[in-house]
């Protein structure tokens, strides 16, 4: 370090002189601890749970996206950087722009999963004999999230289509993604897909064309066998 | 007000692929050289751990190893009448940071472009005559030759260990390698890839249409490789987290693999990351370069007096650091006037997903650059008369990835969601591929990049502006290779196939590729480029740019085999001819 105090925020490393690594640099994930919720309300819970079920439904392929833990998944990521949207660009001013122009919504996922839904159940009560989302036949429930998905729904501020495409999103992101973030319970996504997850070598899998791939999955903390959960 | 610090020989701007290749070149000839990095170190054993780095929702959907738009981004429109709006997250493009770069986290895919990319309009005149080239297609040849540049693709694909099958040979051609590409001097370091069964079927099937497939040449190693520098790698795994992802394995070629373990032992090299470079500082004439001024992650500010400034950042940023430094004429696309900012181009990357009732694909078991490729409608491999397009594009059946988020190719007509997108995506998942197009885009008077009038980065400067289309050009090749690639995706013999074009509009949002070109291209003349020859600037002669930045059109093939082989021709010409003899190395 040769420029003193100012430079504390960067660094200086001299070939042949300095490392360049420093100790206790690994930057492992931070696993999901906490089983309950951190930002939804009851509610919200309520609605994420019924609505990405409807999206990812249970059948006789395997569990859907409320066994699998979605609506967790998504509060956790809702609660974090994520749902801040700490790494994008927020700056206005604000427009609605092209289709062809991204995402510009200035609410923030977690901004936008409140609105929402908050104005997805008000609706439904108005017009569905004062019921909740939750509490709706699935197939009105179907309903809904397909006038979301085609922006038919006025849901106030927040847009229906951003909504729903940041829903389904989440919602694959929670059935597939490593079972670390609390999504993909037991790793039944990838099951019933058969991916082998966080596995780092198919040396012996590349001339076997055609077979099926006989291993079972593993995450990055194992698998539910290593971990005593079945 | 800038701290003023003790000056350096040679500066380095961005620490990514170009800035090692150009900081060993330099280093190893004697030179003291000091790079400015605005990311972190990185490292293969502790970043990308095989012990976490496959996780498919940090680093392909959160992004952990790329640009933040936070921290940096541009506007984007498709035409000069709309209103330009920012990029608020990254899409169809995923720049990288830190050490190392982009290159960290890139497929592998290492290409050279055709002898014809290099004298483009020379040719396309000689063969179809000057109206074969559309007014609005400001197509320009490069200024230097595929021969010129051959022994520094060579280098470079001996410093990377690339795995390939040779097809040419010194004008002779090699059974099972690329019949159309140029001659080479030597033949690959190492052999092919091993091949799954989705692209052995792609290349029966190629085969079977009289096509001439062969295996991608690969930056994924095929087997143990020791380059010239000593540093080892170590044979791929097949793992299937290549692209987006760094290698935990040592088997993918990149700054960290091929060329840190040996710079960073040398004393007359200095890094300093964290710290972003915001301008060039030029002194009163503006025809030389007297440093930079960055920011260090605090917030303070530095005069970093250099004699040479060596821009190495990824293509965007070092369009903008030229204009938020004011250094050269902007382009105008309603003169035509001025040449910073001129050619961008994209890449056209349409696909043809195949699915199989009977053959079980294992996606899984997949590489970056693991696939088989056509390319006989590539560049000018093919007649084009009578077509209304120029160039084309190669065809590759490629089995990179089963990760299961972003894999998702389902036949038409499936809903997008709900119990019959599931069976579906459980149904298709394991036995259904997709053929791509790796499209040229030949540059137009109206795709430019300039500034915004309205958006601010970080540090109070406008975003770069991006004015960007799809243009007939494109849209005719992608009508055309659509045919091609559907009957090969027929020769496959599936239960069905399904078309997914582009277009007609290019579109920000969804993942294409991250390799945008030009803005500051090389050329013949100065009215035409903003760099010479050698990558050097026209108007500041003690100041280079180096990277895609400088393609004046982009290829059917992926753009990072000649980005390293223009920064090896660059370093040379630096240590050979100006570092002894300061100044112009073309007189205009």
């Amino acid at each position: 370090m040769t420029l003193g105090a100012n430079t504390a925020a960067a660094r200086e490393i001299k070939g042949g002189v300095d490392d360049p690594w420093l100790p206790h640099q690994a930057d492992a994930p931070v696993p999901l601890e906490n089983p309950g919720f951190a930002f939804f309300t009851p509610a919200e819970a309520a609605f994420v749970q019924s609505a990405t079920e409807r999206l990812i439904p249970e059948d006789d392929l395997g569990p859907g996206a409320k066994a699998c833990g979605v609506a967790l998944f998504i509060d956790h990521q809702l609660a974090g950087a994520y749902g801040r949207a700490g790494n994008w660009y927020m700056q206005g001013p604000w427009a609605k722009g092209e289709k062809t122009q991204g995402f510009q919504s200035r609410m923030t996922p977690a901004d936008l999963y409140r609105a929402a839904i908050k104005a997805i159940d008000e609706h439904t009560m108005s017009a569905q004999g004062g019921k909740l989302f939750a509490d709706l036949p699935v197939e009105a429930q179907d309903a809904m999230l397909s006038d979301l998905e085609g922006g038919k729904v006025d849901l106030g501020g927040a847009d229906a289509k951003t909504f729903f495409q940041m829903l389904w999103q989440n919602t694959k992101e929670g059935m597939f993604s490593d079972p670390i973030y609390g999504g993909n319970k037991d790793m039944a996504g990838w099951k019933m897909l058969g991916f082998p997850g966080a596995r780092y070598n198919y040396l012996d899998w590349v001339d076997r064309h055609g077979e099926r791939y006989d291993q079972p999955p593993v995450g990055i903390r194992g698998r539910p066998a290593w971990n005593g959960a079945g | 007000m800038a701290q003023r610090l003790p000056g350096v020989d040679v500066l380095l701007v961005g620490f990514g692929w170009t800035g090692a290749i150009m900081a060993q070149e330099l280093t190893a000839a004697g030179h003291d050289v000091l790079a400015i990095e605005r990311g972190s170190w990185r490292e293969t054993s502790t970043d990308f751990a095989p012990s976490f780095i496959q996780d498919e929702l940090r680093y392909r959907y959160h992004g952990h190893l790329f640009e933040q738009t936070a921290q940096e981004t541009l506007t984007f429109r498709n035409t000069p009448d709309q209103t330009a709006l920012p990029m608020r997250r990254l899409g169809s493009f995923l720049p990288g940071t830190g050490v190392g770069g982009s290159i960290l986290h890139w497929n592998g895919q290492a290409f050279r472009f055709l002898p014809y990319d290099f004298e483009i309009r020379r040719q396309t005149a000689a063969r179809y005559g000057e109206a074969m080239i559309p007014p609005d297609m400001t197509l320009q040849d490069w200024g230097v030759t595929y021969d010129e540049l051959e022994p520094h693709y060579t280098r470079w694909e001996e410093l990377c260990g690339i795995s390939g099958q040779t097809g040419n040979l010194k004008g002779q051609k090699q059974a099972g390698g690329n019949p159309f590409e140029g001659p080479r001097s030597k033949p690959y370091p190492t052999p092919p890839m091993k091949q799954t069964y989705g692209p052995m079927l792609f290349g029966e099937a190629a085969a079977s249409l009289k096509l001439h497939p062969f295996p991608c040449p690969s930056g994924n190693m095929s087997q143990a490789y020791t380059n010239p520098l000593g540093v080892s790698m170590a044979p791929c795994t097949y793992c299937g987290f290549c692209e987006k992802f760094g290698c935990g394995n040592y088997s993918k070629a990149s700054a960290q693999t091929t060329i840190l373990p040996v710079l960073m032992q040398r004393k007359n090299f200095t890094l300093r990351t964290e710290c972003e470079v915001t301008r060039i500082n030029l002194d009163g004439s503006g025809a030389h370069a007297t440093g930079v001024t960055y920011v260090d992650a605090h917030g303070n500010e530095f005069e970093q007096p250099a004699e040479l400034v060596i821009v190495c950042a990824y293509i965007l940023h070092n369009v903008h650091l030229l204009m938020a430094s004011g250094i050269g004429t902007r382009y105008d696309p309603a003169t035509g006037q001025g040449t910073l900012g001129k050619n961008y181009c994209y890449q056209l990357t349409p696909s043809v997903d195949v699915f199989f009732d009977d053959k079980l694909l294992n996606p899984f078991v997949g590489a970056g650059a693991l696939g088989m490729i056509v390319d006989d409608w590539n560049g000018d491999n093919f007649d084009h008369a009578g077509l209304g397009f120029i160039h084309g594009g190669y065809i590759g059946g490629y089995m990179t990835t089963g990760r299961p988020i972003e894999t998702e190719l389902l036949p038409e007509g499936t809903p997008k969601w709900g119990a019959k997108w599931k069976q579906a995506f459980v149904k298709n998942y394991l036995t259904s591929m997709s053929l791509s197009l790796m499209g040229s885009v030949m540059p137009n008077k109206a795709n430019y990049l300039d500034l915004d009038p309205t958006y601010r980065d970080v540090y109070g400067r406008p975003l770069m502006r991006m004015t960007y289309d799809f243009k007939q050009n494109e849209l005719k090749l992608q009508d055309f290779a659509m045919g091609k690639m559907v009957d090969i995706a027929n020769a496959m013999k599936p239960r069905e196939i399904k078309k997914s074009p582009r277009g007609p509009h290019y579109d920000i949002a969804p993942y294409q590729s991250t390799h945008n070109t030009g803005g500051a291209i090389m050329g013949v003349n100065r009215r035409e480029s903003v760099v010479n020859r050698y990558l050097q600037h026209w108007d500041v002669p003690n100041l280079f740019v180096v990277g895609a930045s400088a393609f004046p059109h982009n290829s059917g093939y992926n753009p990072t085999g000649t980005v390293s082989a223009l920064a090896l021709w660059a370093a040379t010409a630096i240590r050979d001819q100006y570092l002894k003899h300061p100044g112009p190395l073309v007189q205009s």
